[in-house]
């Protein structure tokens, strides 16, 4: 498997390393002279020195060749557009792609640049799940396919604590396809599993059913 | 014709001044207040009592380029000092936005072929120079 990485700064040069390291060819672009300098001592010939996002220097380094192109620069432009020229120009099968900037992910999917991984979002999502603020954690976005899956706490009092699954009202497009009771293993439920408060439950759901699934598992029936 | 014009640099705003001067309603974008003089310099009367807009923001903003009016925009012009600025921000307005007319300033000459391929209006003024040197030195040359 052959890796273009655009981009030498701590993600790019760290990645560039582990992949090398997992003996897959590798070769790393830098724009900024003095780093691309730094990184040539340790890298040697895996890494080479221009802007990622012309066209000359992405073929320079193989793009018509490469399996997978990922563009990690700290500029989302770039990193769109290494990515638009690598997919529909060069016909590159697999591109990641870098956003710094959460706002701009909506750019990322305008343009077919998927995936785009952005560290913020990450890290929201890590606190998200640590600190649950409304009892509901998204564990899987899937907007192509118009599926999610939601982690939801069971609230002490809430319409769905002491209910069996079959019993629950949940809306059409919406199943419960797990339980965690508190400190145990999870299990997929059966129809006269009974719910009950601090149990936390797995849901597939349709995009937008969320209010309604927190409203049969809110405290007391709260919906926030 | 309403006329966008992200980027008030000096291709930016003269092509803003002009289209104005032809009677066109015009709206710049620039992310930088100062840029605001280029509009005024030479002018009779300030940019905005002329009938100009112009607002301050970021081009990749999708609230800015609201903001500036892109919803009713008929000709949207990218012509920031950023090739990969105006790229992106084309797309935007001509993807997201419907925008009938994208006209994008692009500086590297290839990548202004290939996006003029993916149906860009793209104008390259370093591949005008180049050609407008070529043929100096061509005539230079001759007339040795």
């Amino acid at each position: 498997m052959y890796v273009i990485v655009v981009g030498g700064g701590k993600v790019g040069l760290n990645l560039a390393r582990e992949l090398i390291r997992n003996e897959r060819e590798v070769t790393l672009v830098e724009q900024e002279r003095r780093a691309y300098l730094r990184i040539e001592q340790e890298l040697e010939h895996a890494v080479q020195y221009g802007d990622g996002t012309e066209l000359w220097v992405l073929e320079r380094a193989g793009i018509q060749r490469a399996d997978l192109v990922v563009a990690v620069t700290g500029d989302d432009e770039d990193n769109i557009l290494i990515c638009q020229v690598a997919k529909e120009k060069y016909l590159c099968e697999r591109i990641i792609a870098r956003c710094n900037n959460p706002r701009n992910l909506q750019h990322f999917k305008l343009l077919g640049v998927q995936p785009a991984v952005s560290a913020t979002d990450l890290i929201l999502n890590l606190i998200e799940h640590e600190v649950p603020g409304h009892g509901l954690v998204h564990l899987l976005d899937l907007p192509d396919e118009k599926l999610e899956i939601i982690e939801v706490e069971v609230g002490e009092g809430a319409l769905a604590a002491g209910l069996t699954v079959a019993d629950i009202e949940l809306p059409d497009g919406s199943l419960i396809i797990s339980v965690l009771p508190r400190g145990k293993a999870g299990f997929v439920p059966k129809p006269d599993t009974v719910i009950a408060p601090g149990d936390e439950v797995l849901v597939v759901l349709d995009p937008g059913l969320e209010p309604y699934i927190t409203a049969q598992f809110s405290p007391n029936g709260q919906t926030d | 014709m309403m006329v966008l014009v992200v980027g008030a640099g000096r291709v930016g705003s003269a092509v803003a001044k002009s289209s104005l001067a032809a009677g066109h309603t015009v709206s710049v974008l620039d992310e930088d207040p100062l840029s605001h003089e280029r509009l005024d310099a030479g002018q009779p009367t300030s940019w905005e009592d002329a009938g100009g807009r112009f607002t301050v923001g970021t081009a990749i903003e999708i609230d800015a380029l609201l903001a500036a009016g892109i919803e009713e925009a008929d000709i949207f012009i990218a012509a920031t000092r950023g090739d990969n600025t105006n790229i992106l921000v084309a797309q935007i307005a001509q993807k997201r936005f419907g925008v009938e007319r994208v006209i994008v300033r692009v500086l590297d000459p290839a990548r202004s072929d290939w996006y003029a391929e993916q149906g860009l209006h793209t104008i390259c003024a370093v591949k005008l120079g180049i050609a407008m040197f070529e043929q100096a030195v061509t005539e230079a040359a001759a007339s040795h």
